[in-house]
């Protein structure tokens, strides 16, 4: 059998999410060897058109960028979005709130007008997109497993339970508990909770699950004390995409 | 070959680096022409992004400017904020910052080394057919860089953006057990260590022989190799608090760049491995000072291609500095220590070394422990400069070589510098 060709590709982002993949380390040679890589920027000289899936990081920021990505999308049978950045718009998005002229005078001054921005968005935005692959960073077994399932042509299991389940099969004490609040309630599991594990909370980085009780929990946050300003602002870290924070 | 054919060389995009770069070279009648080093990664308004986010919340995002140097950024984040309220860190602390920052040279370095330059040296596209011809010396690669992410797994959390430093110290410490399980690790890779350095020694003579003067700058310590604290140190003169990091920077725009350029006191500097070298080679530990006798690295070196010897010195400096930074911090026993924090207005400047060069960050809070304003000035933002100076210096000793030479070694020279470009754009 002919093996698939799989290409890699990023716009704006920290390249975190590829750099999972290089992490696989040993594992990298298992995945080099049962496909063909024809496309992969950060690791490998050399780039071909002709690739079956199309693992793509980062959110698009820029108007000249979308002919690449609709590119991308016409030359690949599969498109995966890899990361916060391109399946949620990810932090990238928090410029969207701010003033657009005045975000881009603040970083370039009197130059600003040589600088192309536009709201940014993710992938999904622009294309349509088969796969998402969550975090931020991405969990690099959680790209294993779906990398083998579309080699396999199986539809990779996400699971669409909140983080909170993952939380409590981990023991972990309850960041609300300890005086902190969290978005572990309406965020996408998959993790193993693993924010709260290290001592942090949630951030809320793969999106919302799918019909999130927001309304509950924008109640806990502010019963814990947070304004209707902060509240926002945790939704908009990574979520600004979506409804709830907009 | 015709001298006086027009010869053009456009490299989009750089390859086997961070982000997205350009190269475009024109040669017209035995004469450079053009040459030109573009940055036209898409700009992301981290600065912007910071206004009106809370205290706590700056490193997490912050972190997300760089996914190779995420633990560095964390790190110079959480000292910014600790300027501006006045907090003081424990020593603790301070250490196990210190084997962070280890692990993270560690991680980048090899991945650079092994992963990016590597194929150069043997002449292929990437470290994927290396696995066939050179099995032995990737699987040491691969070994010693899975080692690093486990490092910083174990004390940050996580291999990319950490999760456990925070404002004042730790969320959550590694146990004693999870410290003695890498000390153990470190003290067997030793010799792996040792093998990695001589294997990549031995092919030092590929890379070309170019030098061109510039500035170094770096941070500089009395006591020791400087990476998570000191003062701004320079090769020509001078010594400055990291406050005064933006009389050093003067950061400037170029209309082929969406990332800031910089300039010192000449034209450009250089930061990164080899910059802290020439600065700070006698703080070195005693292996990477064997190593940077085998390799003939000695200050003030002036080729930019020994930026990868140097970080290979720092490898071994990285590695054997954990181990006594582990024994020390065993022998005191970890406290469980809880981060203080009160809340206040002020502005503060952070600066650590990440393996790119000198990383600022400045913040101003209001007294609501929200940022009203940030800079982040980035090492290959300091770079750009010099990359591209070195390129027209470069380009102009090779251009009677073959089209496809002088564009091989171009990328190469880049490479050298292991950018971090849309780290630099942010």
């Amino acid at each position: 059998m002919e093996k698939a060709k799989v290409a890699f590709f990023d716009f704006a982002s920290c390249e975190g999410d590829q750099l999972q993949v290089i992490n696989l380390e040993e594992d990298l040679l298992k995945v080099v060897e049962a496909v063909e890589i024809v496309s992969f920027r950060e690791a490998m000289k050399g780039h071909s058109d002709d690739y079956d899936i199309a693992f793509v990081e980062g959110s698009v920021t820029r108007r000249s960028d979308e002919a690449r990505l609709k590119e991308i999308r016409k030359n690949a049978k599969v498109l995966v979005a890899l990361g916060a950045c391109a399946t949620l718009g990810g932090v990238n998005l928090l410029k969207n709130f701010q003033e657009a002229e005045n975000v881009r005078k603040f970083v370039y001054g009197d130059k600003a007008f040589q600088y192309e921005t536009y709201p940014a968005r993710p992938l999904k935005a622009v294309v349509p997109v088969d796969i998402d692959i969550h975090g931020c960073p991405i969990n690099r077994h959680e790209f294993v497993m779906v990398f083998k399932s579309l080699l396999l042509g199986k539809k990779p299991e996400i699971p669409n339970y909140p983080v909170c389940v993952e939380c409590k099969m981990a023991e972990s004490i309850c960041v609300f508990e300890m005086g902190m609040t969290c978005l572990g309630p309406v965020t996408r599991a998959g993790c193993g909770a693993c924010c709260v594990t290290e001592g942090s909370y949630c951030w809320g980085c793969r999106g919302l699950v799918d019909n999130p009780n927001a309304d509950s929990q924008r109640e806990v946050l502010a019963k814990y004390g947070l304004g209707l300003r902060d509240i926002l602002n945790k939704f908009r870290l990574y979520s600004g995409f979506s409804e709830v924070a907009q | 070959m015709n001298a006086k054919a027009e010869r053009i060389i456009q490299v989009h995009h750089v390859t086997r680096v961070e982000g997205h770069g350009n190269i475009e070279v024109k040669i017209k009648d035995g004469r450079v022409e053009e040459c030109q080093w573009q940055v036209v990664e898409a700009p992301r308004f981290f600065e912007a992004m910071l206004r009106g986010r809370k205290w706590y919340e700056a490193a997490h995002l912050t972190s997300r400017i760089c996914g190779i140097c995420s633990i560095g950024h964390t790190i110079c984040s959480l000292k910014a904020t600790e300027a501006a309220m006045g907090i003081a860190v424990s020593e603790q602390t301070a250490q196990v910052r210190k084997l962070l920052l280890h692990a993270e040279n560690l991680q980048s370095h090899l991945l650079h080394l092994g992963y990016l330059v590597l194929p150069d040296l043997l002449e292929k596209p990437s470290v994927i057919p290396l696995a066939q011809t050179h099995g032995e010396q990737v699987l040491l690669v691969i070994g010693l860089h899975r080692l690093a992410n486990e490092m910083s797994d174990r004390l940050g959390g996580r291999t990319t953006h950490p999760q456990r430093p925070v404002v004042g110290g730790f969320a959550r410490w590694p146990t004693t057990e999870e410290m003695e399980t890498l000390s153990q690790k470190l003290e067997s890779a030793r010799t792996d260590v040792m093998a990695l350095a001589d294997f990549l020694g031995s092919l030092i003579e590929k890379f070309p022989r170019f030098a061109r003067e510039t500035e170094y700058i770096a941070l500089t310590h009395p006591a020791e190799y400087a990476l998570y604290e000191g003062h701004i140190g320079s090769t020509d003169d001078g010594q400055w608090p990291v406050e005064q990091y933006k009389g050093i920077v003067n950061e400037y725009l170029v209309p082929h760049s969406t990332a800031k350029f910089t300039r010192h006191k000449r034209a450009a500097y250089m930061v990164g491995a080899l910059a802290r070298l020439n600065l700070n080679y006698d703080k070195l530990s005693p292996g990477a000072k064997e190593i940077a006798g085998k390799l003939g690295l000695k200050p003030i070196n002036s080729n930019p291609f020994m930026n990868n010897a140097a970080q290979l010195v720092e490898v071994v400096h990285c590695f054997e500095d954990s181990l006594r930074l582990l024994r020390d911090l065993h022998a005191r026993g970890l406290k469980d220590e809880r981060p203080a924090v009160s809340v206040k207005a002020g502005r503060g400047t952070g600066a650590v070394e990440v393996p790119r060069g000198i990383l600022f960050h400045e913040y101003e809070y209001n007294k609501d422990g929200e940022i009203v304003w940030a800079n982040c000035v980035i090492p290959t933002n300091q770079n750009h400069g010099n990359i591209q100076m070195d390129l027209e210096a470069f380009v102009d000793q090779i251009k009677e070589r073959p089209t496809e030479q002088v564009e091989l070694m171009a990328e190469m020279l880049v490479r050298a510098y292991d950018p971090c470009i849309s780290c630099s754009t942010h």
